[in-house]
């Protein structure tokens, strides 16, 4: 068995751990009858789905403007606006989520929606770097040699650069993945939805159970989405590489 | 252009199934530049001939031979092919037809041999059926079992055997011109040299129209029917065959080029296939040694080879380990000393050396064992060599045309020629 796979199995066994041990916990503690409200399955569950949703919808935002555009950004023609446009995509990250969040809903209203954008902005540049570096790192020699065989430019693209950016573009992706589950906590200082509500509420009634399990239960879904991701890597690989 | 003049007619054995080419006033200027890295030349590439460009780095060969596909679109000039001027065509169509090969085989990774041998003919939207024959019938012709290494992707693959799947992708459309840019650089000497046999053995086959860069005059001595040196700007010093760019250097730097090759060029110019090889006693895995043994002391040979099923030498075996040994074994000897027919006294010299042997095994096509060259038949062929010049022939042309803003062509017009004397 490789070191990868190992790998995937231990995070496996730790997150179900993990998760097993916040659910018996949350079973056996004594809680108040607003914790317990607060913590119905039924309403942890719908929390869940609405993060999820706001994640995956951002998620295929990003990679349906960062894949094209670091793809093009690496043509030839293209290629000297790379740094100009890395740098603004690398705004979009440095500056603070909430601040972001915050700001755009003053301007495009407060909703889901908003924190859509908002992730978007912020899950960009991971997956566009690692595009453009993916591409980049194919060897030039073999762009040629599929020219000198009659390879059209498109042609050469998907068939031997793309495959063979795979695996620094899957690795791009998973990063965004893992911080737009993180971030998408935040939607819901703008009515957004989403687990950050336990957190919000935990912190607003002082109600510490509910924090932690919010809390738990973002980070949590982080490393499953992290743990699909890395499974994705594993099996998206180009054979042949070593 | 699906039927255009420059898709080879089936290549049946020792018929010539490579195209003519003709660069004509051919210029390159790449944007920015003053000077043009091609300078107004014409050339005449004859169909069926192995022509090799020559010339210090930076002198403009690579720049040429991809102005031939036109993965580099030249300034000015036509590539005129068996005819046709290709020189506007659609570049992709026109490189499905001409095979090309770069250093250390260009071969994409993440695709098996098979694969990559099967790119261009998929383009071409050949069947299944014939693809897959035709990925095996090219994999024998590199000495390549297709059981073994069809399924194989290029990073289980030695050096040398990539070179040759790079080949065999250049050939998969049975393409009427081959380009090669400096194919053999990236690998070690003996293998080189086993490689540079192999593609004359193949081009003795094929006999396509090949176009090769090197940096090794030697090596363009070996291949070349005919010899393109180079200067800056891609200037013609010399145009002509290897035996009288030897002889008859045109110009100082040619014979600066040359440099020490030339003492050894009777050794660079003469190959095996020339000289008389000695028959040996040849035997097969599973033979008993006694009767192989007493067939060689009949004889009054040294040694047996034993080969495999195709003819291709496994090992060699002495009296001694004859009358240790029971029964023949078929185990492979990687360090046999074997140099191909069409290798040069110079290679099978050296083959000896690297061996401690005095003799080698000569391979003809396919590898297959074809006598033994000693190292008495070199020294033979040495001493009785007298460099009786064929001057009947006539040279291709080539020249460049004065119209370039190269300086010092102004100052030496007469040597800006190729023509020979
Ligand atoms: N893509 C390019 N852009 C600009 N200049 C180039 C390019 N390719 C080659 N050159 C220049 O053209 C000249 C000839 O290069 P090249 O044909 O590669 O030489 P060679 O193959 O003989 O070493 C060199 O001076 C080189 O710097
Ligand atoms: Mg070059």
């Amino acid at each position: 068995m490789s070191k990868e796979t190992k790998g995937l199995i231990y995070q496996l066994v730790a997150i179900a751990a993990a998760f097993a041990a916040l659910v018996i916990w949350l079973v056996t503690a004594d809680l108040t009858d607003t914790e317990r409200q607060t913590l119905d399955p039924g309403t942890i569950w719908k929390y869940t789905q609405e993060h999820l949703q706001i994640t995956l919808v951002s998620a295929v935002i990003v990679l349906l403007i960062a894949i094209p555009l670091g793809i093009l950004l690496t043509r030839p023609s293209l290629r000297k606006a790379a740094p100009a446009v890395r740098a603004v995509a690398n705004f979009g990250q440095a500056a603070p989520a909430i601040g972001v969040i915050v700001l755009l809903a003053f301007w495009l209203g407060f909703g889901p929606k908003t924190a859509v954008v908002s992730l978007v902005i912020y899950a960009i540049l991971p997956v566009l770097s690692n595009t453009i570096v993916g591409l980049q790192q194919v060897d030039e020699r073999l762009v040629e040699a599929g020219r000198g065989i009659g390879m059209s430019q498109m042609a050469v693209l998907f068939k031997v650069e793309l495959p063979l950016a795979v695996p620094v573009m899957l690795s791009g992706i998973r990063t965004a993945l893992v911080l737009l589950v993180g971030t998408a906590t935040l939607a819901t200082f703008i009515n957004g939805g989403g687990l950050g509500i336990l957190i919000t509420t935990g912190v607003n009634l002082n109600l510490n159970v509910v924090l932690i399990a919010g809390s738990l239960m973002v980070a949590l879904l982080a490393l499953t989405v992290d743990w699909i991701g890395r499974l994705v890597e594993q099996l998206a690989r180009p054979k042949g590489l070593s | 252009m699906s039927d255009s003049k420059i898709s080879s007619s089936a290549a049946s054995e020792n018929t010539v199934s490579g195209a003519s080419i003709m660069l004509q006033e051919v210029t390159k200027t790449y944007p920015g530049q003053k000077k043009s890295a091609v300078g107004g030349l014409t050339l005449e590439i004859p169909a069926g001939s192995i022509v090799m460009f020559v010339g210090p780095s930076g002198c403009g060969k690579t720049t040429t031979l991809k102005m031939i596909n036109r993965l580099i679109e030249p300034t000015s000039g036509q590539i005129v092919i068996n005819g046709e001027d290709v020189t506007t065509m659609n570049g992709d169509e026109l490189r499905r037809r001409i095979g090309y090969v770069i250093q250390a085989g260009g071969l994409f990774p993440h695709m098996t041999v098979a694969s990559n041998i099967a790119m261009v003919p998929k383009m071409l939207g050949w069947d299944k059926a014939k693809i897959n024959a035709r990925v095996d019938e090219l994999l024998e012709l590199v000495s390549l079992d297709p059981e073994l290494y069809r399924d194989r992707f290029p990073k289980e693959l030695s050096g040398g055997q990539q070179q040759r799947v790079g080949v065999a992708r250049a050939l998969a459309a049975d393409p009427p011109v081959l380009l090669m840019d400096e194919p053999f650089g990236a690998v070690d000497p003996i293998t080189r040299q086993r490689l540079q046999d192999e593609l004359l053995n193949i081009q003795s086959e094929v006999q396509k129209t090949i176009v090769c860069v090197t940096h090794d005059f030697d090596e363009a001595v070996k291949l070349g029917d005919w010899i393109a040196i180079f200067n800056e700007g891609a200037q013609l010093e010399q145009y002509d065959s290897p035996e009288r760019i030897l002889a008859n250097p045109a110009s100082e730097f040619v014979e600066n080029f040359i440099g020490s090759g030339a003492g050894l060029k009777q050794l660079t110019l003469t190959r095996v296939n020339e000289v008389d090889l000695v028959d040996a006693i040849t035997t097969t895995p599973g033979k008993r040694a006694s009767d192989v043994l007493s067939q060689l002391q009949g004889s009054g040979r040294k040694i047996a080879v034993v080969l495999d099923s195709r003819g291709r030498p496994l090992r060699r075996m002495d009296r001694r380990q004859l009358s240790r040994a029971e029964i023949i074994e078929g185990t492979y000897d990687p360090d046999l000393p074997v140099v191909g027919e069409q290798a040069t006294l110079n290679d099978a010299l050296d083959t000896m050396l690297v061996a401690s042997a005095e003799y080698a095994l000569v391979t003809g096509r396919r590898d297959v064992f074809t006598g033994i060259i000693t190292v008495q038949t070199v020294m033979e062929a040495i001493a009785a060599a007298n460099s009786s010049m064929d001057d009947h022939h006539e040279a291709p042309v080539g020249l460049n045309s004065g119209a370039i803003n190269v300086v010092d062509i102004e100052s030496e017009p007469a040597e800006s020629g190729g023509e020979p004397a």
